[in-house]
């Protein structure tokens, strides 16, 4: 039953996101050009997005899930540096090459080799986060002179 | 090699993500959908989705899931997080779209 929902959750998702034209990279970089030929269309796809979800979200406040123990809880953890830093990184990705990660797998089928390149360079990015965080965090921490 | 739990969350993620390609796959002809007009130097993609995939994993989310998801139950990380990436976006737009013309 999760694994179906899984898979018409992932297939909306999709669908949305080539409807909408969040797949246009051209379309996303105009979103984006604040500073120049500013396109605000693309905001009403994130708004119009939103607006389901606080209602979903308003609705699992009084509800249990189907097919679990509990709707997921929101993070805690505050704002974080490895937040705010990862969100530029993410940021001057976006504008670089005008994909996210979820359009970035709905249009694999149909854009071509620059798309291939981005999803795979995209996922060696994703694999290697952890190791370059306890990487960073070790030389961070280690002591400079011996006690 | 996997504990049986996240053994089954990996084969929902599996299930969500390929549905993700493949539905995409078989509409975006029937649903007439344009060419994703993605640059086609592989340095500046092949950058693109490295600072994306690392900032994405290092920030936990990215436009569904701070924007979206984050946003509509009020979060604080995900508004922070939006207005981080969306500033970035635009800079990153100012530098390589208007100062060095990479795109």
């Amino acid at each position: 039953m999760r694994i179906l929902i899984s898979l018409v959750s992932g297939a909306l998702f999709g669908l949305g996101l080539i409807i909408s034209g969040m797949t246009d990279t051209k379309k996303v970089q105009g979103w984006l050009d604040i500073f120049g030929e500013w396109d605000p269309t693309l905001a009403f796809v994130m708004g119009g997005a939103m607006l389901p979800m606080v209602i979903a979200w308003k609705a699992t406040q009084v509800r249990t899930p189907l097919t679990a123990d509990k709707f997921p809880a929101a993070n805690t953890a505050g704002i974080d540096r490895d937040l705010i830093i990862g969100s530029v990184f993410f940021g001057i990705g976006w504008g670089l090459a005008g994909l996210c990660p979820g359009p970035a797998i709905a249009s694999l089928s149909f854009g071509g080799s620059s798309g291939v390149v981005f999803a795979s360079a995209m996922i060696i990015g994703m694999l290697s986060t952890r190791r370059l965080q306890t990487f960073f965090s070790k030389t961070e921490n280690t002591p400079k002179t011996l006690p | 090699m996997f504990k049986t739990t996240d053994r089954r969350i990996w084969i929902e993620n599996l299930a969500f993500v390929s549905a993700l390609f493949i539905a995409p796959m078989l509409f975006v002809r029937p649903l007439n959908i344009g060419p994703t007009h993605a640059s086609e130097n592989v340095i500046v993609v092949a950058i693109a989705g490295l600072a994306v995939g690392f900032g994405t994993r290092l920030a936990n989310g990215c436009t569904s899931g701070h924007g979206v998801c984050g946003i509509s139950r009020f979060s604080l990380r995900g508004i922070a997080a939006t207005m981080a990436y969306i500033l970035a976006g635009a800079v990153s737009v100012v530098v390589f779209k208007h100062l060095l013309g990479a795109i």
